[in-house]
């Protein structure tokens, strides 16, 4: 690859080169997207009433809160770590939100702010004690799985509905597409936040410092790029994503439980790795999460589609096309000299 | 004697072993003490507050009391630690064991209930509880295969390899019960998880067995430490002639027979396959407990009697939440501070910092 010249590559594929992205590692990727559109066809062409607007939309408005989960943990896998915490963090800030607008009497402002500082905060502690003690972030993010299952629960153990009419008149705003089309307020946060860390994760120095540092942090710190502030700044974004994901759970059920997102990080790791990004850091981006979610999404309506399929089916297909992606990177993943 | 036997020091035999067998020992001690002193306090925190925690008593030739409640409710984690331990210790972790605990249950529970509208429908194996077993713990030896044939062979790393199970093996767990949950009625098979032999809850006397044979064939063989050479440096390992990738597998194979086992127990005391609840969140706890026992996560060292008291710590804890009437929501939070604690005490840099402020105290 060192021995190409590179102009014969043209500007595209140097400016790429140069980001350290080669386009060997941009085919999971493109195969994660012919997988989606396979599957979307031969749902199209198999249920009457799939290929319509309303069910396209609907496969980013149903997972929006999957999907903004998924954004941030896009980030931190990026950067080397993982995060459990997600699951717990979306149940315990949807009991949250509901229980203090509705039986405490906060404004729903009020209870979103406080809801989200809670995420960062909680991110921003996992993120010092995994970089300035060197903790394995899997253990530390699990503590937080915990935590907030536990803190969750301790708030209420019952389902709690919002009746606050800021709040339903939130839930039930949709952007009109035209037609019979609605977008719902959650799939608009969804893809405003993608659009967002996509264009600061390709463009932006911050963004820039994660792959940076998910490549290979001694480099990274002997380039004198801010670790330290990249790392924790990544799980406390993390943290931050998971409360909004949190509160658009809120939205799109006008409830709050604390077990909801039970399992939840797990599918939102599935969903990154189909999407592309290496587990090993450095490789990937916000937008194969995305192409991640739709194919969770599109499953999951097929077989709602279907009606004589049971949903647990959708589980075995996202466990195989796990399976699949990780080989299929295994595969394309140059041999690493040093183990 | 010649030249060559001459330079290498050829010390007496026993003299040779003693020191190092002592050694040993006290390494091992070392490991065992901090949960051994863990799970004191907690008893001893009963003993003062909690009014009959320590109270056992027979009751148609059978021990009851809490003592024997966190004995035999602890199995099932007791069970997943031992496996997960070694599993950690080749440097990997295996996710899937509680939806392994599942697989194994829905199996057993089909197999035995013969639910018309279960794929199982077909196999008329009832009336033979070892087949039964046989069967179950096959599908689990399978699914250990899986992850060590992906962990070991495809060289993934264990987290994913073993995510794609988790997610998957529940999913296929409702397929073997197709999303019912199958009851049945089956003495000897309930034995498995309700029986009493010689007034102790027969889960506990299996789990013992279990131990005493892991102990004996990881300790009393070579393959404790080619797990520990794994595990430390792959590399070095490698130079060495170990051959990595089969010790990787049977630490896989073990971990989910172990977990297939515990399903069973699980699934036989409830009498009913509870697919989407059966060993929810216990690879949690089973990772937690090898780590209060004293494993390094990073790989290498690790303690099996360590596991054993680290998942009695855990089950003593919930036991002691529930006994006092604390909500039981507590047990959560608190684990995480016992996650979190675990994991600044085996850091170095935190104990770096530690010795460091004591210093500026001193001077």
């Amino acid at each position: 690859m060192s021995a190409a010249n590179p102009a014969a590559f043209g500007w595209w594929s140097a400016r790429n080169r140069l980001r350290g992205v080669s386009s060997r590692s941009h085919f999971p990727l493109l195969m994660t997207c012919v997988v989606f559109l396979l599957i979307y066809i031969a749902a199209c062409l198999r249920y009457r009433g799939f290929f319509s607007l309303q069910v396209a939309v609907n496969l980013i408005g149903d997972n929006a809160f999957l999907g903004i989960a998924a954004i941030g943990l896009t980030l931190v896998i990026l950067c080397g770590g993982i995060d459990l915490s997600v699951g717990a963090v979306i149940g315990c800030t949807s009991i949250f939100v509901a229980t203090m607008t509705e039986h405490r009497g906060w404004s729903p402002a009020l209870a979103v702010g406080v809801a989200l500082a809670a995420g960062t905060a909680l991110g921003v502690v996992q993120g010092m004690l995994i970089h300035f003690f060197e903790l394995p972030p899997f253990l530390v993010t699990l503590g937080g799985l915990f935590l907030c299952r536990g803190l969750g629960l301790l708030i209420s153990r019952e389902s709690v509905a919002i009746l606050n009419p800021l709040y339903v008149k939130l839930s039930s705003w949709s952007l009109p597409l035209g037609g019979h089309a609605t977008f719902p307020l959650v799939g608009v946060l969804f893809v405003a936040l993608l659009c967002i860390v996509s264009y600061v994760a390709a463009f932006r120095p911050i963004g820039r410092y994660v792959y940076a540092v998910g490549g290979n942090e001694q480099s990274a710190l002997l380039m004198g790029l801010p670790v330290a502030r990249t790392k924790i700044g990544v799980y406390a974004f993390a943290g931050f994503c998971s409360a909004l994901a949190g509160i658009a759970v809120t939205l799109y059920t006008s409830s709050g439980n604390a077990l909801t997102g039970s399992g939840l990080e797990l599918d939102a790791i599935a969903a990154v790795v189909v999407g592309g990004t290496l587990l090993s850091g450095g490789v990937g981006g916000p937008i194969g999460t995305l192409v991640g979610v739709l194919i969770f999404g599109v499953i999951q309506s097929a077989i709602a589609f279907e009606g004589t399929l049971s949903s647990w089916w959708a589980r075995i297909a996202i466990g195989i096309l796990l399976l699949g992606f990780i080989l299929l990177q295994k595969l394309l993943q140059p041999e690493r000299t040093n183990p | 004697m010649n030249a060559v036997g001459g330079t290498i020091p050829v010390l007496d035999p026993p003299a040779a072993k003693a020191p190092r067998a002592k050694v040993r020992a006290s390494g091992a001690m070392a490991t065992v003490l901090y949960p051994t002193i863990a799970l004191a306090l907690l008893l001893l925190f009963n003993l003062l507050f909690t009014a009959g925690f320590f109270h056992v008593e027979v009751r148609d030739g059978r021990l009851f009391g809490s003592l024997i409640d966190i004995l035999n409710r602890g199995t099932p984690v007791l069970l997943l630690s031992l496996g997960m331990t070694l599993v950690i210790a080749t440097g990997g972790i295996d996710l899937s064991v509680g939806a392994v605990m599942a697989l194994a249950g829905a199996v057993a529970a089909c197999l035995i209930a013969r639910p018309e509208d279960s794929p199982l429908h077909v196999f008329n194996v009832s009336h033979s509880l070892p087949l039964i077993l046989i069967i179950a713990l096959s599908v689990a030896l399978l699914a250990g295969l899986f992850n060590g044939i992906l962990v070991a062979t495809f060289k993934l790393q264990p987290i994913v390899a073993t995510l794609i199970l988790m997610v998957a093996g529940r999913g296929a767990a409702q397929l073997v019960t197709n999303g019912q949950i199958p009851t049945f009625q089956h003495p000897s098979f309930e034995f498995l998880g309700s029986g009493f032999l010689f007034g102790l809850p027969f889960p506990l006397i299996l789990a013992v067995l279990i131990f005493l044979v892991i102990l004996g064939f990881v300790r009393g063989s070579a393959l404790g430490l080619l797990i520990e050479a794994v595990g430390n440096n792959p590399v070095a390992a490698r130079l060495a002639g170990v051959q990595a990738s089969g010790v990787k597998l049977v630490c896989y194979v073990i971990s989910a027979l172990l977990a297939g086992v515990a399903g069973l127990i699980a699934t036989a005391d409830i009498k009913a396959a509870d697919v989407n609840n059966t060993g929810l969140y216990l690879e949690l706890d089973a990772i937690l407990a090898a780590a209060i026992g004293g494993t390094s996560l990073a790989g290498g060292r690790f303690s099996l009697v360590g596991a054993a008291v680290g998942a009695l710590v855990i089950q003593t804890l919930t036991t002691t939440i529930l006994a006092r009437g604390i909500a039981p929501e507590l047990t959560l939070v608190i684990k995480a501070a016992v996650v979190v604690a675990l994991c600044l005490l085996q850091s170095s840099k935190f104990r770096e910092l530690l010795v460091r402020i004591a210093i500026r105290r001193r001077a």
